[in-house]
């Protein structure tokens, strides 16, 4: 079994000085570091097979075309998902919502629908329904959140009553304060009483395992560069019959079967609503993501995880005047927190000094921060690569950063 | 006579030329935010709030005798020592004066990394606002 500190080396950023300290990388929420596997895939891609795909007969393109398509298919078994072309790529999680919102959005919504999300949504999933709300007449309702962090799922309930919800728009998990949601309670919710559901897995994809099938998700969104792949690539999964049924988004190359003046025809799925040249590159190199948490020993990101969960908690809870904002029993490894008599991000600067990278601020969830009625806060979040002696080091730092503060 | 504007920017780099390591600095930054007097609430007005700041920084300026005068507050209080800075180097000047000063101190004392655009804690607008305000008066003059 490989220990911690032989798979921190798998990570080559992480090992470098920030401000003359080593470099403790808690803003894993943010982004994830990507393993030597899939920087050489990238450079790899580059420099042996680079080539347009899909279209070209030469030999590159064939290469660079194999590489893609193998991509989607490591991200259908990653996912559990029926076939290969009901996993279409985009540019994030953003961009997949998106499209949700100004296909399925556009084709289904209408003056009075409602659509539902919660409390806890980053920012991407909120504007997109409110753009295409307003556009329709529909009403974007709140799920809201109890002080716990926990959705409130009595509220839910009554807010699918009336049967109509057209769609409900929720994370898996939270990214401000790590609050899993029972999905599975809210999807089969959602169905009863005759709604679709997106689900916003860009918080979860890393922490947990997925089967879109089991959960019965009519459509789940992430983006690679939270599971440990480049930017700039992102996932839309979708119930065959939905995505079917769902007008093409953008129009170009890629996503037409044949143009011409008197009226165009539309390719089948996933090209139909992939147009344009796509991330070929940054799409290719993600496929050693897959390779690489695969390697893993079974339950070794949870384990580790959970462990760095606990242990963060603990000895966070022990500095005076630290509140954390979200408990909820069920949590990824994330802990969001406020110090008495600080702002965070005077906190945000001074650990950066001590070569500690955490995220400050609103998270994108400005509605959650209104909720708690706070500024924001200061969110340390971890990875399989995180270590006890970080955590360690951290609380000793903060506690410093404390005394210059108050 | 008050000091001009390079003057003060001479005296905070003397003052901070006294630092060695980074934390004596910014206990210093520290500091100098907590002595800031800041602003009553009638002038923690939106409209003076300074946008692309992580913090809410307010910024209210007013002409005095020909002189520009700032007064400013932030609920950061890193923010507070630099703004507090900005305002013994431009406030009490005349706009015109203001509009053309060269902020190399910012530099000089090692908060360059504060001018930047990823930390959203707005030295940068601060800085903009502040010389906005004195073209707007310059042009009322």
């Amino acid at each position: 079994m490989a220990s911690i500190e032989q798979i921190r080396l798998d990570f080559p950023v992480l090992d470098q000085q920030v401000n003359g300290s080593p470099l403790i990388y808690f803003d894993n929420a943010a982004t994830t570091q990507k393993p030597k596997a899939v920087l050489d895939a990238l450079s790899k891609y580059y420099s042996e097979d680079n080539a347009n795909i899909h279209r070209g007969i030469h030999a590159l393109a064939e290469r660079a075309t194999a590489a893609f398509e193998l991509t989607r298919k490591k991200i259908q078994s990653f996912l559990h998902a029926e076939s290969s072309d009901q996993i279409i790529f985009t540019s994030g999680t953003t961009a997949s919502i998106n499209l949700v919102a100004q296909t399925f959005g556009r084709a289904n919504f209408q003056a009075g629908d409602k659509i539902l999300v919660s409390n806890l949504e980053h920012h991407s999933n909120i504007v997109p329904w409110q753009m295409i709300a307003l556009e329709k007449g529909a009403e974007v309702l709140v799920i809201p959140v109890l002080d716990s962090g926990v959705l409130d799922l009595d509220a839910y309930r009554k807010l699918l009553q009336e049967n109509t919800v057209k769609l409900v728009a929720v994370n898996h998990v939270s990214n401000a304060i790590g609050t899993i949601n029972p999905i599975q309670e809210m999807i089969d919710l959602a169905h009863a009483h005759g709604a679709k559901i997106l689900i916003d897995g860009a918080q979860s994809v890393a922490h947990m395992e997925m089967d879109v099938q089991r959960y019965n998700m009519d459509f789940f969104a992430f983006s690679a560069h939270k599971l440990f792949g480049p930017t700039g690539v992102g996932v839309l999964y979708g119930k065959r019959e939905i995505l079917e049924s769902m007008p093409p988004y953008q129009g170009g190359g890629e996503m037409i079967k044949e143009v011409s003046f008197s009226g165009t025809t539309y390719n089948e799925l996933p090209y139909k609503f992939e147009a344009g040249t796509p991330n070929i590159a940054d799409v290719i190199a993600f496929s050693a993501s897959f390779d690489y948490l695969n390697s893993l020993e079974k339950g070794l990101v949870e384990e580790q995880e959970n462990a760095l969960l606990t242990y963060a908690t603990e000895q966070l809870s022990q500095i005076d005047g630290l509140k954390i904002i979200g408990v909820a029993p069920n949590k990824i490894a994330v802990v969001s927190f406020l110090i008495e008599g600080t702002h965070p991000q005077d906190i945000g600067v001074l650990l950066d000094k001590f070569g500690i990278a955490i995220r400050t601020g609103h998270h994108c969830a400005q509605p959650l921060m209104q909720r708690f009625d706070i500024p924001g806060t200061c969110r340390a979040s971890f990875s399989f690569y995180n270590t006890k002696e970080e955590i360690d080091r951290f609380v000793t730092c903060l506690k410093r950063v404390v005394t210059m503060l108050l | 006579m008050a000091l001009s504007i390079n003057d003060t920017q001479e005296e905070l780099i003397e003052e901070f030329g006294l630092f060695d390591d980074w934390a004596d600095k910014y206990e210093y930054l520290i500091d100098l935010g907590k002595k800031l007097p800041g602003l009553s609430d009638e002038f923690k007005t939106e409209e003076n709030v300074i946008k692309g700041c992580q913090s809410r920084v307010w910024l209210h300026a007013f002409m005095q005798d020909g002189k520009l005068i700032f007064q400013a507050d932030s609920e950061a209080v890193i923010v507070k020592g630099l703004i507090s800075m900005l305002i013994r180097v431009l406030s009490g000047h005349s706009p015109a004066d203001i509009m053309k000063a060269d902020l190399y101190f910012i530099d000089r004392i090692g908060m360059s990394q504060h001018l930047a655009q990823t930390r959203s804690n707005g030295l940068l607008s601060m800085v903009k606002q502040m010389k906005n305000y004195a073209l707007a008066y310059s042009s009322k003059a």
